[in-house]
């Protein structure tokens, strides 16, 4: 490479690098943007209900208070709210885990009549938008008289095609040597699913688990439908349900939304990297 | 214990009856009744009688179903595209950043979409309310100084909700970007750096034509997630005059459980799953290319 070629070259980099650090600050300008939203409603929950209406935009309370969140806490229903959350997506992420690796592990490895009908009525299901279903779920709840029941938010969201699927898929891939030799050790059928495949695929059951809870916690519609009675709320939908009988109070609804994303929030920290994985796994791309 | 077929067999059945059971009873069954229920007059609760089609030449005369779908389209085009397209452009942006950059930036895109819709709908009724929310500010200049009651103007409304809903979901199509952008091996990058293409020409002729079918995968998920749009829309609509942007799934709603027109609001269910139906078999044929590929 002559001189000049060289200079130019280093010209180029030189440019390219300038162009790389305003794409770098382009990005990370965006993903401040991208939360704010998030860190305002937070301040806000922060500030005396004077401050919150103020002119201006102050970016830090002047006068720092927790008084949103205890008035929240122990003047609301949430607490029995959270409670009913906590009840009804544990029970969901309990039932749909514990089917799913059973019927994905026969699936996967017994021979039975119908099992290729059965599969192929899975993947089939994908078709069903729940939303279709609501009405004719309100109505077989109704004739079970669950309709403002615990059990009665749980039961429509027990469908749940995608996780026997994804188990499926991961014990087709365990190595038939594991099987084989297990079952010269005299190994039934409980105790392989529960001391092999299980064990060997904790990695997507905790994914899953996570996933389903998350889900469970969140979801909107059919707890709305399937429950008017305040005592047997959900938080999602009790926060959007409540209003004080004194005028809107920015701050305490506002404190009211935090503490019903908190637990979601956490759990998605914490376990960042299970959670992304079930999202894609459920996408259909295999992470 | 695994010599017999009948053991393995009956080990089989105990392992799907649960599934076999909750399937059959909350999911074939209340399928079937919804066709079923579509071609009778029954209200919410209670019986009613064989109407043939009916129920189906009313929703076609029906200017409230009319519009709920026409709505809805309005909403898939103003949130499906965008999402997509900005989906990308993130995901190339933070696809380029490393450690605890990336870490933190990822988060910040992608923890709204991990929140109930509720705790979005009160962020965003905050952010615009009419009196004291804050993107007031940046909205008055544009309307001689007036703040605006965004949800409260039809107008405004769609457009607004798509712009929240985009929010809100945009991390996923960016977490199924960046899962495709780390697939494209960086040897053909440094091979087109050597040959001096440009950032745009490696763009072009590298990452667009490899990231193709995860963006084709991208948008046919949220075309179907977004077709059976309710919460927002229902939330941010709640308390005005919530017909003018009903959208499908608030129609079905509406219908059933506030007019108890059980047999109408089963035929507009019907009309959506055929929907659904039919996009979600282009979805799985998709998914079967890729898998084969």
């Amino acid at each position: 490479m002559s001189a000049p070629e060289m200079a130019a070259a280093h010209r180029n980099i030189r440019r390219l690098d300038r162009i790389g650090l305003a794409l770098t600050l382009a990005t990370v300008l965006g993903a401040i943007l991208w939360a704010f939203p998030l860190y305002w409603a937070v301040v806000t929950t922060l500030k005396p209900e004077a401050e919150v209406v103020q002119a201006g935009v102050v970016l830090w309370p002047r006068h720092f208070t927790l008084d949103n969140y205890f008035h929240v806490l122990f003047d609301t229903k949430i607490g029995l709210w959270y409670i009913n959350s906590l009840i009804t997506s544990g029970a969901v992420t309990l039932i749909v885990v514990v089917m799913a690796a059973g019927a994905g592990y026969a699936i996967s490895q017994l021979a039975f009549p119908g099992r290729q009908a059965l599969w192929w009525m899975i993947l089939a299901s994908f078709m069903v938008p729940i939303q279709a279903l609501i009405v004719n779920h309100f109505i077989l709840m109704s004739q079970f008289h669950l309709i403002n029941t615990l059990a009665g938010v749980v039961g429509p969201q027990l469908i749940a095609p995608v996780t026997v699927i994804i188990y499926k898929q991961f014990f087709d891939s365990v190595p038939k040597d594991f099987r084989e030799a297990a079952v010269i050790d005299g190994a039934n059928n409980f105790h392989l699913l529960f001391r092999i495949y299980l064990p060997m695929n904790w990695g997507v059951t905790t994914a899953l688990g996570i996933i389903t809870f998350i889900g469970a916690w969140n979801l909107f519609l059919w707890p709305f439908l399937a429950v008017t009675s305040q005592e047997e709320m959900n938080v999602s939908v009790g926060i959007t349900q409540v209003f004080d009988a004194f005028g809107v109070k920015y701050a305490r609804d506002l404190a009211t939304a935090i503490l019903a994303a908190m637990p979601v929030a956490i759990v998605y920290l914490i376990f960042q990297r299970r959670v992304t994985q079930a999202i894609m796994l459920s996408a259909g791309i295999k992470g | 214990m695994l010599k017999s077929k009948r053991t393995e067999i009956a080990v089989a059945l105990v392992l799907i009856s649960p599934f076999l059971l909750i399937y059959g009873v909350l999911f074939i069954y209340p399928t079937v009744k919804m066709v079923q229920l579509s071609f009778t007059n029954a209200p919410l609760i209670g019986a009613g009688e064989w109407v043939g089609i009916k129920n189906f030449q009313r929703l076609s005369f029906d200017r409230l179903f009319i519009s709920a779908i026409w709505n809805t389209v309005y909403f898939v085009v103003l949130s499906v595209i965008p999402s997509t397209l900005l989906g990308l452009v993130v995901a190339l942006g933070v696809n380029r950043l490393k450690g605890w950059v990336q870490s933190f930036v990822l988060a910040a895109f992608f923890l709204p979409y991990i929140l109930p819709v509720s705790v979005v709908f009160r962020v965003w009724s905050w952010m615009f309310d009419k009196d004291f929310g804050i993107a007031q500010n940046l909205i008055a200049p544009f309307n001689d100084g007036q703040h605006i009651s965004i949800f409260r103007t039809v107008p405004l409304f769609m457009p607004a909700v798509a712009f929240v809903t985009i929010w809100w979901l945009l991390g996923f199509n960016v977490l199924l970007f960046i899962a495709g952008l780390r697939n494209i091996s960086t040897e053909i990058y440094e091979a087109a750096a050597l040959d001096g293409a440009s950032r745009w020409t490696q763009f072009r002729r590298i990452t667009w034509p490899l990231i193709w079918p995860v963006t084709v995968l991208v948008l046919t998920i949220q075309l179907i997630l977004q077709l059976k749009i309710f919460d927002q829309v229902y939330l941010f609509a709640n308390g005005g005059r919530a017909d003018a942007t009903m959208v499908v799934v608030q129609y079905i709603y509406k219908q059933a459980f506030q007019q108890s027109h059980g047999g109408l609001a089963a035929a507009a269910s019907l009309v959506l799953f055929v929907v659904i139906a039919a996009f979600s078999i282009l979805q799985f044929q998709l998914l079967r290319a890729r898998g084969a590929t």
